[in-house]
């Protein structure tokens, strides 16, 4: 294919059948579907490892026109230790800023850090500027010490058709944000059928993403439970017919230990317990981390909890 | 700014992750150590002596005593249900009648969980199903039911719809309250009385419903339930004071009442087996076939007469389709019938289980390949792990025969025609899945289906609204909707 | 000593709140003062009820039915406060039974309204009732709770929303009912009553471009052809019905009959 997107003469076959068919989503299906492994029963063991992984899993994110040095700084202190009085809580997986604000948080966390910082990019969160800007913009959060990158999708150019667009930027990404890992936001509230978060996602995954993300969480709707499964199908489908694992991100709308504990339900029953790892599955979540330490503390007590209790940063 | 002190290394390895047990609390149905029968408004014990034990087939516990009622105490309960009919029921206000069955259907959804967990102790199924399908349809259809009461006339425009009489009703054991309401509440809306058997190795439910009847203040026998086995069934369909019969179970016995009904006219309905074809296309939404496929065959163990449990799927989908199957039963939980993650019960009696290794076993010497998930079945109890089979021949009994258990056989196709040759060449005609995202072949294969229920990119759905009955051997009549009302009416020109 | 009561306050009933009239005024009726809406009443109520038809349609005809018996249970709850601004008990009992009757049309209407179509070709087609949206009713003064209660049954059980300009002379019974609506699951803005002067209101009401119908048949004869008159300004449809019994045919006027035709081919 050329730079503006068509097919020249000889085309190659479609994507189908060297990559999954890209095939529809029956919604009603999905959702029964979603809804159902949502009614999984965790209870004590079963539920402290559970609480205890979403905290590893989380990227704690701060996202604002507002964000300041000191706003990022006490994100990464309760980043590394997220419960001053529970030394058992451990680390999230990763804080999630704005390119600016990159060079604090490695400040804060140093060369040896665990908790990995990733950085949005490509003019987040709408997308709508030309690729030489988004590619700088890339370039400028690597150089500054990011170890991921959180892309946006054009929707403009996905809604309109323009798949090859979608697919050459994506491509152009990935290789300006190397060494970084690329995560790529379908903003999948904007995409609005589920048959269309199967292709995004197809798309995404073909053009070489290291996770594919359902939002910015700068609009509603933003991950949902039906939309993580979808996506995670998808990635299994990918998995099956290349060998290729893509890592899956909810970000936004995951307010509460019970639903992020409903993801790990569909997770590890959509692609098997080997994904139940941040190195595969992320939550980009704020305020999730203080319910879940609520929980912990409920699980370990016996006494349900009050917020005054945990710090709000 | 200084660094802040970290903690070890970021854990490599996934969780070993198993969900821990969750038990639905047992106490809250507190069972009685014996239940008589409900005849006129009472419990009574049976004139024959006799009770029997009903257990748990997840452990075969023994849960309570029950009586086995002889001919004599079915004949005391049509007694008791035509004395009700004459001396009030059949002339109450229709509103009232109405009102009667509307607040069955406001207790049922008050003790709804309580019932639930009856209902999986007796019978097995897990209390997910219990809890979110048979309850509630069993609420909703007596909710349906009690506005039909007083609108009849609008059902049947220009004729004079009027109750039969007294009704003998006798359902099966795989959704034994469930069964109950869609039998009872026509039954009533129309202005008719019941003697009601349910199933030999399910008779709580019923029991319990006895004291929802109390509760809603329903005259004295307007409902009776009358326990037992076989036989009970038996005397109840041969009992001269029926002006209806209704049956729901086997085909077997189906066209035994059949041959006993016959020549005493009196309307009979009859809802009996199935061996249903889930036919999916290539270009269906895959994994939400997947899921329609598992939920067609192992919701309530297979234990469903119109189970999805024939799978043809087109040749060109079939490996991606069955690997996908496959993967997917390895999620399957199967056990307590209690714990609310599990999703395939225990097997309803030991008869049963005995039929479905029978038939697993004729399978297996036809040549046909088995796949069943890693499962720890439970020591005591009756289990099946979930089954699949594919390479199987149209002719193998498997692909022929009811099973009545998590069994699937899978075959092939590739032309609609074919599809639907195959999914008719059977003497049942209970229901069929159709699976494709073209609309125009989906009413292009329900109109050639032979079933009285067609499931389009879904299965397994029931509501009271919509009529439900078979074709050919799989029984005649409706039960639903408008269409299930005529079983209990006449029409006097 | 005797007990001084807590008097109750008339008030308007708009998006499941009991808000005065924002004119400020009242009137006195039957002893006691009640509010008198306004046109921006009207408005108000007119935009609760559009906002509010979403969800009653939405939601599945088993949940209207279970909505509406339970307004039965809370009106049974309050028969005596009702019976106090009717009529008595009678017309109270035959008001509850009435939206019983209608709770129990909610699942089967589209049964009896509707149904597949026998047309002469390739094609699947079938019809379904589904409601015309905001309804104006413009109340019967006698019976003061049954005539209410009959004309707003209908529409409610058809999946409108409604707005109702209560009868000027009987305004309690229809702020009783009020009452016993909000207490009912029904959503906010489902049903909006306008106590007042429905020389004021009705047109208002009937000549509102986002009204659907207009259900006449407590205007006078008089008023009535005014109303008609304003009513074609969208062409909304015009009803009147019975204030007193009950019949599917007094919901078939206010809903609409869609249908659908599908090919059917390999």
């Amino acid at each position: 294919m050329d730079g503006t997107g068509t097919l020249t003469r000889g085309f190659e076959l479609p994507l189908e059948p060297r990559l999954p068919r890209i095939g529809a989503v029956d919604a009603v299906a999905l959702e029964a579907r979603a809804a159902d492994l949502a009614k999984r029963s965790i209870k004590r063991e079963s539920k402290m490892a559970a609480l205890d992984l979403i905290v590893r899993m989380t990227d704690l994110t701060t996202l604002e026109g507002a964000d300041t040095p000191g706003k990022v700084a006490a994100l990464c202190q309760k980043a590394v230790r997220p419960d001053p009085f529970d030394p058992s809580i451990p680390s999230v997986a990763a804080v999630c800023v704005y390119p600016n604000l990159v060079p604090v948080a490695r400040a804060r966390l140093g060369p040896d850090r665990t908790v990995r910082i990733a950085s949005v990019a490509t003019a987040f969160p709408s997308g709508q500027s030309p690729i030489e800007v988004k590619l700088a913009d890339v370039r400028a959060a690597v150089e500054m010490g990011a170890d991921e990158v959180d892309m946006v999708i054009d929707r403009g150019a996905f809604l309109s058709g323009r798949y090859a667009k979608v697919y050459d930027e994506i491509v152009k990404v990935k290789e300006a944000a190397a060494p970084a890992h690329l995560k790529v936001i379908l903003e999948t509230g904007e995409l609005a059928t589920y048959d269309n978060v199967r292709r995004a996602s197809l798309l995404a995954m073909a053009a070489g993403a290291d996770f594919i993300k359902t939002s910015t969480g700068k609009i509603n709707p933003a991950s949902t439970l039906p939309v993580t499964l979808c996506m995670l199908e998808t990635i299994r489908d990918v998995e099956a017919e290349t060998g290729r694992q893509v890592g899956m991100k909810p970000a936004g709308g995951i307010r509460h230990a019970k639903l992020a504990i409903q993801h790990l339900c569909v997770l590890s029953e959509t692609l098997g317990r080997d994904w139940l790892t941040p190195e595969r599955f992320r939550f980009g979540a704020s305020s999730l981390v203080n319910d879940v330490l609520m929980q912990i503390r409920k699980q370990k007590t016996g006494a349900y909890q009050s917020p005054d209790y945990f710090t709000v940063d | 700014m200084s660094e802040i002190e970290h903690r070890g290394p970021a854990a490599p390895a996934p969780l070993e992750w198993e969900y821990a047990p969750a038990p639905e609390a047992r106490d809250i149905v507190s069972l009685r150590e014996r239940y008589g029968l409900y005849i006129g408004g009472e419990v009574v014990d049976p004139r024959s002596g006799e009770w029997f034990t009903t257990s748990s087939p997840a452990d075969e516990s023994p849960l309570a005593e029950v009586a086995q009622a002889s001919g004599e105490d079915v004949d005391l309960a049509v007694g008791a249900a035509r004395a009700a009919y004459e001396n009030g029921w059949s002339s109450l206000r229709p509103a009232e009648r109405a009102k009667y069955l509307f607040r069955i259907a406001r207790i049922l959804q008050e003790r709804a969980r309580e019932l639930a967990v009856a209902e999986s102790l007796d019978g097995g199924k897990p209390i997910k199903e219990s809890r979110d399908v048979d309850l509630p349809l069993a609420a909703a259809h007596f909710f349906y039911h009690a506005g039909w009461a007083d609108k009849l006339e609008y059902a049947f425009p220009n004729r004079k719809p009027r109750p039969l009489g007294v009704a003998g009703q006798i359902i099966p054991w795989n959704f034994p309250l469930l069964m109950l309401a869609w039998k009872v509440a026509p039954a009533l809306a129309c202005g008719n009385t019941v003697v009601l058997k349910p199933a030999e190795t399910t008779p709580l439910t019923a029991l319990m419903f006895a004291d929802v009847c109390r509760q809603a203040g329903l005259p004295a026998g307007v409902v009776n339930i009358v326990t037992g086995d076989g036989s009970t069934g038996a005397e109840l369909v041969r009992n001269d004071g029926l002006d209806k019969v209704a049956f729901t179970g086997s085909t077997d016995v189906g066209k035994a009442i059949q041959r006993e009904v016959a020549g005493r006219g009196i309307p009979l309905t009859l809802e009996l087996g199935g061996k249903a074809a889930n036919i999916v296309f290539d270009d269906c939404a895959l994994d939400q076939a997947v899921e329609g496929i598992v939920n067609g065959i192992y919701f309530n163990q297979g234990h469903v007469c119109c189970a999805g449990s024939r799978l043809l799927v087109q040749e060109s989908i079939a490996e991606q389709l069955i690997g996908k199957l496959k993967r997917r039963l390895q999620t399957l939980r199967v056990g307590d019938p209690l714990d609310k993650n599990t999703d395939v019960g225990a097997i309803n009696s030991r008869a049963q289980l005995e039929k479905i290794r029978d038939l697993v076993a004729s399978g297996e010497a036809d040549g046909a390949e088995i796949y069943q998930p890693p499962c720890v079945l439970p020591e005591r109890g009756y289990w099946f792990a979930p089954t699949v089979f594919t390479n199987v021949a149209q002719s193998s009994r498997i692909a022929t025969e009811e099973i009545f258990g998590p069994v699937l056989s899978v075959l092939t196709f590739r032309t609609p025609a074919e599809a639907v040759e195959k999914a008719n060449n059977t003497p049942y005609g209970l229901s069929a899945g159709v699976w494709t995202e073209k609309g125009s072949r989906i009413l292009w294969m329900a109109s050639r289906l032979r079933a009285g229920v067609v499931w389009a990119n879904t299965f397994n759905r029931f509501d009271p609204a919509s009529p439900f009955g078979g074709y050919k051997e799989s029984g005649f009549g409706r039960e639903g909707g408008r269409h299930g009302l005529e079983a209990y009416l006449r029409f006097d020109e | 000593m005797s007990r001084l009561p807590v008097r109750k306050t008339y008030k308007l009933y708009i998006g499941g709140a009991f808000p005065r009239s924002e004119s400020g005024r009242t009137y006195e009726a039957e002893g006691q003062n009640v509010a008198r809406a306004s046109r921006k009443d009207a408005r108000d109520a007119v935009r609760a009820a559009r906002g509010a038809v979403a969800k009653w349609s939405g939601a599945t005809a088993y949940n209207r039915g279970q909505v509406l018996y339970r307004m039965a249970e809370m009106m049974e709850t309050r028969a005596a406060d009702l019976a106090a601004v009717c009529s008595g008990t009678a017309e109270v009992e035959r008001s509850i039974d009435r939206v019983v009757w209608y709770a129990g049309w909610a699942d089967k209407l589209a049964q009896v309204l509707g149904g597949a179509n026998p047309v002469a070709g390739p094609y699947f087609n079938f019809t379904i009732p589904e409601p015309t949206g905001v309804v104006a009713i413009v109340a019967p003064s006698e019976p003061a709770l049954e005539g209410l209660v009959s004309r707003l049954l209908p529409a409610l059980v058809g999946g409108n929303a409604t707005v109702v300009a209560a009868s000027q002379g009987h305004p309690l019974a229809a702020v009783e009912l009020a009452e016993a609506v909000a207490t009912s699951d029904m959503p906010g803005g489902v049903v909006n009553i306008l106590t007042g002067d429905p020389a004021e209101i009705a047109p208002i009401l009937a000549g509102h471009m986002d009204v659907n119908a207009l259900d006449l048949t407590g205007a006078d004869a008089e008023s009535a052809a005014e109303l008609e008159r304003l009513a074609a300004e969208n062409v909304k449809r015009v009803v009147r019905g019975q204030a007193t019994g009950q019949s599917v045919w007094e919901i078939e006027p206010l809903v609409e009959a869609k249908t659908v035709w599908h090919p059917i081919g390999v």
